[in-house]
């Protein structure tokens, strides 16, 4: 019954193109973007609680990958050597840091995002002489906005089978104790590094499918550190640790910014900033969390009564 | 059969010397108290053992291979398990959860349902039957103690390291406690008790080995050494010696 409401809800969500305008499929296209990355952000930070601010890093070497590659072979392979690379960068990355636990981790994927930053702008700078790219590919908008609902599916789809199996289970023991994991016969550095690499291809492929959309790319808009933050917010806001949190929050959040980036744009990352220190002190588990709370309380008090 | 030696091994921290130059052996089968005042390295030791603190020097060997070169989860699989000093639930899962971590990532791993029949058994085993949808946050002390025994006892050890397992038990907790440890030395399981416990070393325990700033002080049968002028000079000082 569920997995056919969810095909409904996808049909439903497929047909949009049809029948909305140019502005709204681009505020489509936003979300379901966002939606992507928040999902595979909690695959591995929300059972384990390693807050990753590496996002725009696999992002933006997704987009970029896709302005290097589009002229020299077809499409569906350019997404393909996107998401290796992603998986590739992920791996060596993860080798060097998931030992790292805490505000270690949080400082070094910071710190690797604009290191992968400053190394393309340096590449482009003295190699290759410019600065930006442009990507030319016959994709629409609509195209666009269907790649991304489907690798949302896909990315919900694992994220539904990791919460149910033993993978799954390890990483949520890694989050509660990685010494009582390691003592349970966990291999906690195999986990962390399987669960990191998935969820960084998948941002990979969310940035490559999106650079179509920008035409013209370069690493002070593709690597821009805004698109990490937002992606944790988005997924706390939610609940990182249920299937539909980080979708929950990225749908709110997503036109929030719009609208605020449109309205206040000076005032634009203050009121980022507070929303987010907001989210972090008022909602510590994300919205879902706290509505099965009030809703326990309520119960508890009919029982009552 | 020896299942257990440790030989000659020492663990440094910085400048202090938590355990120095250490052996001894557990024969299968046996219930072993570790004593000793605090700050001994009675903890170091078992820390060593189970994988969770590398040794500086010296060896340790499980069933005459050397295990201090592995890390805790490979230690594990090759049968050693322990609980924590202070209590370590896991608190986001139930108390099944917890039992079934252990299950799921032991050598010859169980999930599905043949783990739910194990956790039943398991659970019912250290006095927490049917409890396993509860929340483990929500438990008593003893019954995270128990919880964490079954947790241990679900990865089928051959050897159980047990940190002060019996510490902070009320009376009738105590004697359940003793009861449930007499039973598992029942079954056949090698059990190294670290207890300050001194009613329950006596019940559980054929042998002791006590140590004393991180060296072993005396090791033999329970009686004896508990009876030796230098274990309570160690513990109580010179004027009870």
């Amino acid at each position: 019954m569920k997995f056919l409401a969810s095909l409904l809800a996808l049909a439903a969500l497929a047909a949009v193109p049809f029948f909305v305008g140019a502005y709204p499929l681009g505020l489509g296209i936003g979300i379901l973007g966002y939606a992507t990355l928040a999902t595979a952000w909690a695959l591995f930070s929300g059972p384990t609680r390693y807050i990753s601010l590496a996002t725009v890093a696999f992002f933006g070497i997704g987009a970029y990958t896709v302005a290097v590659l589009a002229d020299l072979m077809p499409y569906p392979l350019v997404l393909l050597c996107a998401a290796l690379i992603g998986l590739v960068v992920a791996l060596l990355v993860g080798l060097a840091t998931l030992r790292l636990a805490g505000i270690y981790f949080v400082i070094f994927t910071f710190g690797l995002a604009e290191l992968v930053r400053q190394l393309v702008t340096y590449y482009e700078v003295n190699v290759t002489r410019t600065l930006g790219r442009y990507v030319f590919l016959p994709l629409g908008p609509e195209h666009i906005y269907w790649q991304l609902l489907g690798l949302l599916a896909v990315t919900l789809a694992l994220a539904f089978w990791i919460s149910r199996a033993k993978i799954g289970l390890a990483l949520r023991v890694i989050g509660d104790d990685p010494v009582v994991a390691a003592h349970l016969g966990v291999r906690i550095t195999r986990t962390k590094l399987a669960l990191f690499s998935l969820s960084a291809m998948v941002m990979t492929l969310a940035g490559a499918i999106q650079a179509p959309r920008w035409t013209y790319i370069e690493p002070s808009i593709v690597f821009n550190p805004t698109v990490s933050f937002l992606t944790v917010i988005m997924a706390l806001l939610g609940g990182p640790n249920r299937l539909f949190g980080p979708l929950l929050g990225a749908f709110p959040l997503f036109l929030l910014f719009e609208w605020l980036s449109a309205n206040f744009p000076n005032h634009y990352s203050i009121i980022l900033g507070l929303l987010f220190i907001a989210i972090v002190f008022l909602l510590p588990n994300g919205v879902l969390a706290a509505w099965d709370k009030l809703m326990a309380r309520f119960k508890r008090k009919e029982a009552r009564a | 059969m020896s299942l257990l030696t440790l030989s000659n091994v020492t663990k440094r921290f910085g400048g202090l010397t938590a355990v120095n130059d250490l052996s001894f052996t557990l024969t299968a089968g046996e219930t072993v108290g570790l004593l000793g005042p605090n700050g001994s390295g009675k903890t170091t030791a078992l820390n060593m053992i189970s994988g969770y603190l590398p040794v500086t020097s010296g060896t340790i060997a499980l069933d005459g291979t050397t295990i201090s070169t592995l890390g805790p989860e490979r230690i594990t699989h090759r049968g050693v398990a322990r609980t924590f000093q202070l209590v370590r639930a896991l608190p986001s899962l139930t108390v099944g959860e917890n039992v079934l971590a252990a299950l799921a990532f032991r050598k010859d791993p169980l999930w599905g349902k043949d783990a739910e029949a194990r956790i039943e058994t398991l659970l019912a085993n250290v006095g927490l039957p049917g409890r396993q949808h509860e929340e483990a946050s929500n438990l008593t002390y003893i019954d995270l103690k128990r919880m964490e025994l079954a947790r241990a006892l679900a990865t089928e050890p051959k050897l159980l390291l047990l940190d002060e397992w019996l510490a902070g038990l009320n009376p009738t907790e105590l004697r359940a406690g003793i009861d449930l440890i007499t039973r598992l030395r029942q079954s056949g399981i090698t059990i190294l008790l670290v207890e300050h416990v001194m009613d329950a070393v006596r019940a559980l325990c054929t042998r002791c080995i006590v140590m004393n700033t991180g060296s072993r002080l005396a090791d033999g049968p329970t009686a004896d050494v508990l009876a030796d002028k230098a274990v309570i000079r160690a513990y109580l000082g010179d004027d009870n010696a």
